[in-house]
């Protein structure tokens, strides 16, 4: 079990996050717009994480946090 | 447990780089492995010109702003002013480094000089606003080649690993990108060597990272990356381009 934390307000909504993720459980919310003005990455399904940490690797911004149980 | 979190070597300032522009990703490799090798109390960044010229507000260690394409031969200086106890890298773009900076690389590496440089490949000038740099490919639109690069006017793009694995002063040159969770990993392993090379005095090591450029390429992030595949790597080969010690160990 993962478990990821989003650092929301300084994601620039770039989706690489999105692409990385096996499990396909983040995506770019659509109705949320975060202080920069970006729509911010968002995990749809927490259960489903398994803390592989390829968002993370992936993020230019640094901004996930990954812990695993 | 924590797996993953903002390595120490990074301060809390956010990047300013555009969305999806992976320079972000190898900001943070570079601080990883001076987290890993617990350096970063003799570490010193030399950042260049271009869009990572505030580097320096990004890393916790010491940093030194260059003049354009200089930051190999500041490096040069503060590496032999005290050799023993400094650990000295430059990040530098390729505007940077394999236009004005040509001199200063080639030089450095014909002399061998103990410094670790992550060289950022993005085929543009990002800065400036994406006019045509050394490494733009052969037909590549840029704001100074809107039709495409023409060779016949332009010249070729250089191919900076394999120039300097021409020379017999570098000790280690490898070229990585960062366009997937697996090459970030291969980019991570190259950087570390390249560190762990100059904590062993053996000499120049450069890692050229293929990069992407979003905005000034005109693509999203994730057709970035893509282009990365699709273009980049089959003109610029990912591999080591010379590792002296595995030479002379096979000798």
């Amino acid at each position: 079990m993962g478990k990821v934390t989003f650092d929301v307000d300084n994601c620039k909504g770039c989706g690489l996050c999105v692409l990385a993720c096996p499990k396909k459980i983040l995506q770019i919310s659509q109705d949320v717009i975060n202080k920069k003005g970006h729509h911010p990455a968002e995990i749809t399904d927490e259960s489903a994480c398994i803390g592989c940490a390829s968002c993370a690797t992936m993020c230019p911004d640094c901004i996930i946090t990954v812990e695993r149980e | 447990m924590v797996v993953f979190e903002k390595p120490k070597a990074l301060t809390d300032v956010p990047f300013h780089y555009c969305p999806g522009c992976t320079h972000g990703i190898v900001h943070r490799l570079v601080a990883e492995v001076i987290d890993e090798l617990g350096i970063e109390g003799k570490t010193i960044g030399i950042a260049p010109v271009g869009c990572s010229v505030m580097a320096y507000d990004y890393f916790t260690c010491d940093m030194i702003e260059a003049a354009h394409g200089r930051a190999p031969a500041v490096a040069t200086g503060v590496k032999r002013a005290d050799p023993e106890n400094h650990i000295v890298f430059t990040y530098q773009g390729d505007g940077d480094l394999a236009s004005i900076g040509m001199a200063e690389t080639v030089h450095a590496a014909a002399r061998n000089e103990n410094i670790t440089i992550i060289f950022i490949n993005n085929a543009i000038y990002g800065m400036t606003g994406g006019q045509m740099a050394p490494t733009s490919l052969p037909g590549q639109v840029t704001q100074t080649s809107p039709y495409g690069r023409n060779t016949d006017l332009c010249g070729w793009p250089i191919k900076v690993c394999e120039l300097l694995s021409e020379l017999d002063g570098p000790e280690y040159l490898e070229r990585v990108t960062v366009n997937s969770v697996a090459h970030v990993r291969q980019a991570k392993r190259a950087i570390k060597k390249a560190f762990q090379n100059q904590i062993d005095n053996k000499g120049f090591s450069l890692i050229e990272v293929l990069s992407s450029c979003p905005t000034n390429w005109g693509m999203t992030p994730e057709k970035a990356l893509k282009w990365i595949d699709d273009a980049m790597i089959p003109y610029y080969p990912l591999g080591v381009y010379k590792d002296r010690s595995a030479q002379k160990k096979e000798a």
